[in-house]
């Protein structure tokens, strides 16, 4: 039992790095898909897309890794989450539709070019809710009888979870605007810094938002964050993420080029490590633990094997297509 | 609105119908990206340029292609959750590792590499980006392998226990799971059935341009090539499936009793139903055209094999025999008639008139869209002959859902339709306005921002340049008829 114990343990730190691998990559996508109206038509539009244009797909598949590791390492959890938030599932699936096809569209019907960048923005925007909502109802709690979801039809929609919701929108043009920041130059970067710096005060607020909800949310948050000896442990992740947000809010009122994106990611980091502590050790509060939802051992024993092989494979191939295409776009030095 | 519908029904239309959706792209996707590979092979070996304008052409028809089939495959890895939750948790120790197998080792391969493919040409050299593009073709290879595999597991379940809380667990080995005895049929047939689509979309494209102009060098190497596929992969098809069946007949015998509409047992010789009307009231089948005994020799190689029938089979397992039955004889009707274009295009060949014979072009053309229909049809016949199971009698279909209400999964089922056609209409028919162009010589690649009105040098990212310029390259127009 004590393997099956500590796989367990690593499993829950796996789907958390594919998940924070997704929120950070793709969340860049979606956020430059959340700013897209706020760029100016011509060039600028063309950019900031082509941006994101060869990776996007690969960002993408980290959200396949996160739901299907879940549905591998954790199945009962996959099986509860996915009912109790189905209209939110599927209205993510739909944004993402219309998000993904825009790209090979926009550019093979220039007549109907202004409809898919309408369709970009609205699938990015309404993906981005939905995922930050999907977060929240997790948080909130899902009613869980006999290994299934037993609530009602609207358990989901609280205005904690739009709360949620706002934040990861707001986040994700964080990441989207500091990401356009370093590819763009010219007055395309100058906007994208205006964004970003509007994008990090909203950012920032409603991290604060959710935080203090969450302490009202349920005793046991509470007691985790404002107690000792947790407190110990807790306290760095507010401190540090307020250091960060300074560093990040002066990086972009002066000249920087990639420095505010990776601020922003370790904003993220940072967001995603408190909410890690918050739930712990449950994958669906309030309820169901994570090794109640754990597969058997040889499940897990088997996805580790092809993880410890693959996933140095991936980082590898995937650092190489984002340097294959480095620098900024369109600079004649970037080839 | 869905009120008094059941939620069940619902579900398994929503299933059916984004997995049927979804599965059009990667049965192009597969084979086209082998395609290409092989074009920029034979054009980095050969240096011709010829090669190079056919793989631009068809890479910019791929791209919109994969990714109506990346967004619609996302959906499907959700679905189970969403609609098959009890599914999930049942069997997810089981085929969960599998799909996880599949995200690591092809759906990344893939994903990391299609950027370079698309967009890396001149960034990369021609030798990396070859790799890419072998990379992304052994990727979608790899993605069928896994997918059919947890596929087979669920029609021919082995190699697993069932734990104290009633999930199917791993037993000792995942090899006897991975490869249960299903799977290599199903990977070959399926593999095969997606190269085959492949060749007569790319033929019939060729035809295509052959009836306007049949001097087109590029169109005549089109077809040429996807007539050899024709001529020389249809046969292999056809004995593959044979195959198949035999082996189905073996792990699900009510499956083929659909196919075949054998209601009765036949205990000395059942004969082969060519057509006729399947009344599953009257449990037999309607003005049958049929010839004696011939299902014998197929299935068991022996005129007069004893086959049993339906009615040895409880009511309440007998999957619905109509669909199978005609879905069925629609693929192997269309699997006989692409053998049949095949071996016309060697007389043609023979004759030298490949090129010149405006009636084989028209079939080409009219069969172009044949192994889309073929390939649904063999999976209606696949997983409706499996029901009423979704773990082949394991676990019920209704067994399997979500605690959902039916006006949750009705309502989402109608986004999806209606989403789905709108978005993937328009994407088949941007695909279409491609086709429609004239293959060129100095065919640009996907490029970006080549359609904007204002365009400064250095605004388009990666893709600015075309590698083997025509201007460079002017010579081989010639070189490039042999192809007969
Ligand atoms: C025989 C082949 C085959 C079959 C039966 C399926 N797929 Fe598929 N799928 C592919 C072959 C494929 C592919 C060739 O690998 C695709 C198609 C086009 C593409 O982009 O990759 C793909 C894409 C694709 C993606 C997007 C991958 C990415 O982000 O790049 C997902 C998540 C799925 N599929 C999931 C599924 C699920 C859950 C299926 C079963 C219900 C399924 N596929 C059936
Ligand atoms: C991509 C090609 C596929 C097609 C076209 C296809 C088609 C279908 C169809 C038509 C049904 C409905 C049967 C009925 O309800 O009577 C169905 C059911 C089902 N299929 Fe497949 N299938 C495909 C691949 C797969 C794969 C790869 C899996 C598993 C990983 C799968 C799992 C299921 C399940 C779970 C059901 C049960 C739901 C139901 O019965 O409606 N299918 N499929
Ligand atoms: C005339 C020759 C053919 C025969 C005898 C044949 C036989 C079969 C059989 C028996 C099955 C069902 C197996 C099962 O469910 O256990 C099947 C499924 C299938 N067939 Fe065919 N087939 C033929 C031609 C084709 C062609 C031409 C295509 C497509 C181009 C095709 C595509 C498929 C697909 C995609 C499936 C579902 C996946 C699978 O179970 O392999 N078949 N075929």
């Amino acid at each position: 039992m004590a393997v099956n114990f500590d796989l367990t343990v690593i499993w829950a730190f796996i789907i958390a790095f594919a998940v924070f691998a997704y929120v950070v990559m793709d969340g860049f996508d979606l956020g430059i898909g959340i700013l897209f109206p706020t760029f100016e038509v011509g060039p600028e539009r063309d950019r900031a897309m082509n941006s994101i244009a060869p990776v996007w797909d690969g960002n993408e598949t980290w959200l396949v890794l996160g739901g299907g590791g879940l549905f591998a390492a954790f199945p009962l959890a996959y099986a509860v989450i996915l009912p109790a938030t189905y209209p939110l599932i599927i209205a993510m699936l739909l944004g993402l539709v219309f998000r993904g096809v825009a790209f090979e569209y926009r550019w093979r019907d220039p007549g109907h070019r202004r409809l898919w960048d309408a369709a970009f923005t609205g699938g990015s925007l309404v993906a981005a809710m939905a995922q930050g909502m999907t977060l929240g109802a997790l948080l909130q709690g899902i009613e869980v009888v006999d290994r299934a979801y037993a609530g009602s039809w609207f358990d989901w929609l609280t205005p904690y979870t739009l709360l949620t919701g706002l934040g990861t929108v707001a986040g994700y043009a964080l990441l989207g605007a500091t990401w356009l920041v370093w590819k763009l130059d010219g007055p395309g970067q100058h906007h994208a810094r205006q964004m970003g710096k509007r994008a990090a005060w909203a950012t920032l607020a409603l991290m604060g938002g959710v935080s203090l909800y969450n302490v009202f949310l349920n005793p046991e948050y509470a007691d985790r964050w404002l107690t000792a000896p947790e407190i110990y442990l807790a306290a760095p992740v507010p401190i540090l993420t307020g250091v960060i947000a300074i560093a990040l809010l002066r990086s972009l009122s002066v000249e920087r080029h990639s420095k505010p994106f990776w601020l922003s990611l370790a904003l993220f980091f940072f967001g995603m490590a408190g909410l890690g502590f918050t739930m712990w050790p449950y994958v669906v509060p309030p309820g169901v633990t994570i090794w109640d939802a754990a597969a058997p051992e040889r499940s897990q024993i088997f996805m580790l094997v092809g993880v410890a092989i693959t996933m140095p494979l991936i980082i590898a191939y995937t650092a190489w297509a984002y340097w294959v295409f480095r620098g900024k776009v369109g600079d004649e030095g970037y080839h | 609105m869905f009120e008094g519908v059941d939620a069940l029904l619902l579900a398994r239309i929503q299933f059916a119908f984004t997995v049927s959706f979804h599965f059009i792209f990667p049965a192009f996707s597969i084979g086209l990206a082998s395609f290409l590979a092989v074009l920029e092979g034979l054009w980095l070996k050969t240096g011709k340029q010829l090669y190079l304008d056919l793989f631009k052409y068809w890479l910019k028809i791929f791209a919109i292609a994969f990714a109506m089939g990346v967004v619609s495959g996302i959906v499907m890895s959700y679905q189970f959750g969403t609609n098959w939750s009890v599914f999930s948790d049942i069997a997810g120790p089981v085929i969960g590792p599998l799909m996880a197998y599949e995200v690591l080792t092809a759906f990344f391969l893939e994903a990391g590499f299609l950027g370079v493919m698309l967009f890396g040409m001149n960034r990369v050299g021609k030798k990396l980006h070859f790799a890419a593009t072998l990379m992304v073709a052994v990727g979608t290879f790899v993605s069928a392998f896994w997918i059919l595999s947890v596929n087979s597991w669920m029609q021919t379940p082995v190699g697993y226990e069932i734990g104290a809380n009633g999930q199917y667990l791993p037993g000792d080995s995942w090899l006897e799971i991975i490869f249960n005895p299903s799977f290599p049929y199903r990977l070959v047939h399926t593999v095969t059935a997606a190269y085959l689509t492949t060749a007569f979309v790319v033929g019939g494209v060729g035809a295509w341009h052959l009836l306007r102009d049949r001097t087109n060098l590029h169109a005549r190497k089109m077809f040429s090539m996807a007539m050899w596929m024709a001529a020389i992969v249809a046969p292999i098809q056809i004995v593959a499936g044979d195959m198949h069946g035999i082996n189905t007949l073996e792990h699900q015998p009510q499956k083929v009793m659909a196919m075949e509409g054998h209601y009765q047992s036949h205990p000395d010789g059942a004969p082969l139903i060519l057509f006729g009307i399947p009344d599953s009231e009257e449990k037999r089948v309607k003005y049958a055209l049929e010839i004696p005994k011939l299902s014998s020799l197929i299935l068991k190689h022996d005129l007069d094999a004893p086959l049993a029938g339906l009615d040895t089979i409880p009511d309440d397992e007998e999957p619905p025999v109509g669909i199978v039955f005609w879905s069925f004889r629609i693929m192997v009707g269309i699997g006989f008639a692409m053998l049949g274009l095949g071996l016309w295009s060697l007389a043609a060949r023979f004759r030298r008139k490949l090129y010149d014979w405006q009636w084989l072009h028209r079939a080409a053309l009219v069969m172009a869209p044949s192994g889309f229909v073929a390939v649904l049809a063999g999976w209606i016949t696949t997983e409706v002959g499996r029901q009423p199971y979704v773990i082949y009698n394991l676990l019920r279909t209704a067994d399997a859902a979500s605690p959902l209400d039916a006006p949750a999964v009705g309502a989402s089922l109608v986004a999806f339709v209606l989403v789905y056609f709108a978005v993937f209409g328009a994407g088949v028919w941007y695909i279409l306005h491609l086709m429609r162009k004239s293959p060129h010589l100095g065919e640009k690649g996907v490029k970006r921002g080549d359609t904007g009105p204002i365009r400064t040098a250095g605004i388009t990212p990666g893709p600015s340049q075309n590698p083997g310029d025509p201007s460079t390259l002017p010579r081989n127009q010639e070189e490039a008829t042999d192809g007969r």
